[in-house]
């Protein structure tokens, strides 16, 4: 069985199924109605390293859908600890579940784990890799607001060094054709492998450090999360991270349609003020995450989303 | 013929095997692949350096009383591709075999990025290296996605 590894996993033509899939799922996503398409299928979660929110999501996904989870539980007191290989994990899972969603600290255990596995992988996050479900649900929320993907002015800001998030989208929106600008300060701009990588594909790709000379034009704001860590002291973080942050003031001369996205958590990068504004988008972003989930697990099960065309 | 005499250059070798045509200055990395460099129990020959037709100059190595197997000639393949092997027994030519890089090397070196997953020692699957572009010899892990260094790479022969 083939999973989603990576965003490559999906034709343009895939990622627009996917997405019309998942928008059929809105009401029963929302538990507004019930369509056990999933019922009697089992989705192992296999979480190497903690993250709830997407943890969760699975499952909700899994559930609304009629379908059941199991979960690995803690990695702290679970066989992991005691060496067992990511491959012996796997064998074992492979023959309780339907389906597996994986998240693992190393690069390339999502392909590893699909190697290994009978059933499909949906990959969670692996390293610094890929993180395809988080995409689609980036999309999906992009096109939700612009009725299209094509074409539009994205601007990623932030930690774009270390962000996994907005590698693979960057490369998901120059397939669309979208024009990206990398907002970003000196010291975590987006890895030049990247940049070249999208500017070979045929990407419109500009690099600023100036965000806020990049909003008026833009149809996306996606905004991240810039680490105290990544800096040698507070003072430094403190001048740079400042020329990353949205207010509800900055928001007065961006087109009226323009959202502002956020993978979450967020810290401070995006004032509590912008939450009441209609660009901020980023709690239905999340939501989002669930419906795309339910149309990639009916996707790679094999079952069809009724209400679309035959 | 020129290339007899360049081979001559090294004294002939009863048994064992010739790899010529080793792009200039690829030599060391061709020893350090195949293990020839430190704690080799037979006598290696090198040749740096060597005016060559088809290269402008080549390095060439000698092997006595050892005969390359097929998996070290998948291993050649990474760093002189354009090499040539001849087997050598009772001093003439008893074979020419042939180098070539495929679409994939397989369990023939590991993954030289940290956080691969193929770092752990017990993982059963085999390291696979998919060949981006053969004539730059551009690899990636099938796994990580990650390109990879090719004198990072030589020192991560299975
Ligand atoms: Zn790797």
């Amino acid at each position: 069985m083939v999973g989603l590894i990576t965003m490559e996993d999906l034709s343009n033509e895939d990622v627009i199924e996917v997405l019309d899939a998942a928008e059929r799922l809105l009401p029963v996503a929302r538990g507004e109605s019930y369509l056990p398409l999933l019922q009697g299928r089992i989705l192992g979660n296999l979480f190497f390293e903690p993250s709830t929110r997407t943890r969760m999501s699975f499952e909700t996904a899994m559930k609304r859908l009629g379908g059941d989870v199991v979960n690995l539980g803690d990695v702290s007191t679970s066989s992991v600890v005691k060496g067992e290989t990511l491959f012996d994990t796997v064998q074992m899972v492979d023959g309780y579940t339907d389906i597996i969603a994986l998240r693992h600290p190393r690069q390339g255990a999502a392909r590893y784990a699909q190697d290994a596995a009978r059933v499909p992988v949906l990959n969670g996050g692996d390293g610094a890799g890929h993180h395809p479900t988080q995409t689609m649900l980036d999309l999906f929320t992009i096109r939700q607001a612009h009725g299209r993907l094509e074409g539009l002015d994205v601007v990623l800001a932030g930690d774009l060094r270390y962000g996994r998030t907005v590698h693979s989208l960057s490369h998901a929106l120059v397939r669309f054709g979208c024009r990206v600008v990398l907002a970003s300060p000196e010291l975590l701009r987006m890895p030049s492998e990247i940049v070249e990588d999208l500017r070979a594909s045929g990407g419109d790709v500009t690099e600023t450090t100036d965000l806020h000379a990049s909003l008026a034009t833009a149809d996306v704001v996606y905004m991240t999360r810039i680490q105290k860590e990544r800096f040698a002291d507070e003072d430094e973080y403190t001048k740079v991270a400042g020329a990353y942050k949205l207010h509800a003031r900055d928001l007065a001369d961006v087109r009226s349609d323009m959202i502002v996205m956020h993978p979450l958590p967020r810290v401070d990068e995006i004032h509590p003020s912008v939450d009441s504004t209609r660009h901020a988008k980023y709690f239905e972003q999340a939501f989002n995450g669930v419906v795309t989930r339910m149309a990639l697990l009916c996707r790679l099960l094999g079952v069809d989303v009724p209400g679309g065309e035959a | 013929m020129s290339n007899e005499s360049s081979m001559r250059r090294v004294t002939a070798i009863r048994n064992g095997t010739v790899i010529d045509h080793i792009p200039a200055g690829g030599a060391l990395r061709v020893l350090d692949l195949l293990g020839l460099r430190d704690g080799a129990s037979v006598p290696v020959s090198l040749v740096m350096n060597v005016p060559s037709k088809k290269l402008g100059s080549k390095d060439i190595i000698k092997v006595e009383d050892r005969e390359l197997t097929g998996d070290e000639l998948a291993r050649l393949a990474l760093v002189a591709a354009s090499a040539s092997v001849a087997i050598i027994r009772a001093y003439t030519v008893a074979e020419k075999r042939e180098i070539s890089l495929g679409d994939e090397v397989v369990n023939v070196v590991r993954c030289t990025f940290s956080n691969c997953i193929t770092q752990h020692p017990r993982e059963p699957l085999p390291h696979r290296l998919r060949v981006v572009d053969r004539a730059e010899v551009h690899l990636r892990c099938h796994y990580c996605g990650r390109p990879q260094d090719l004198d990072a790479l030589v020192k991560n022969v299975i």
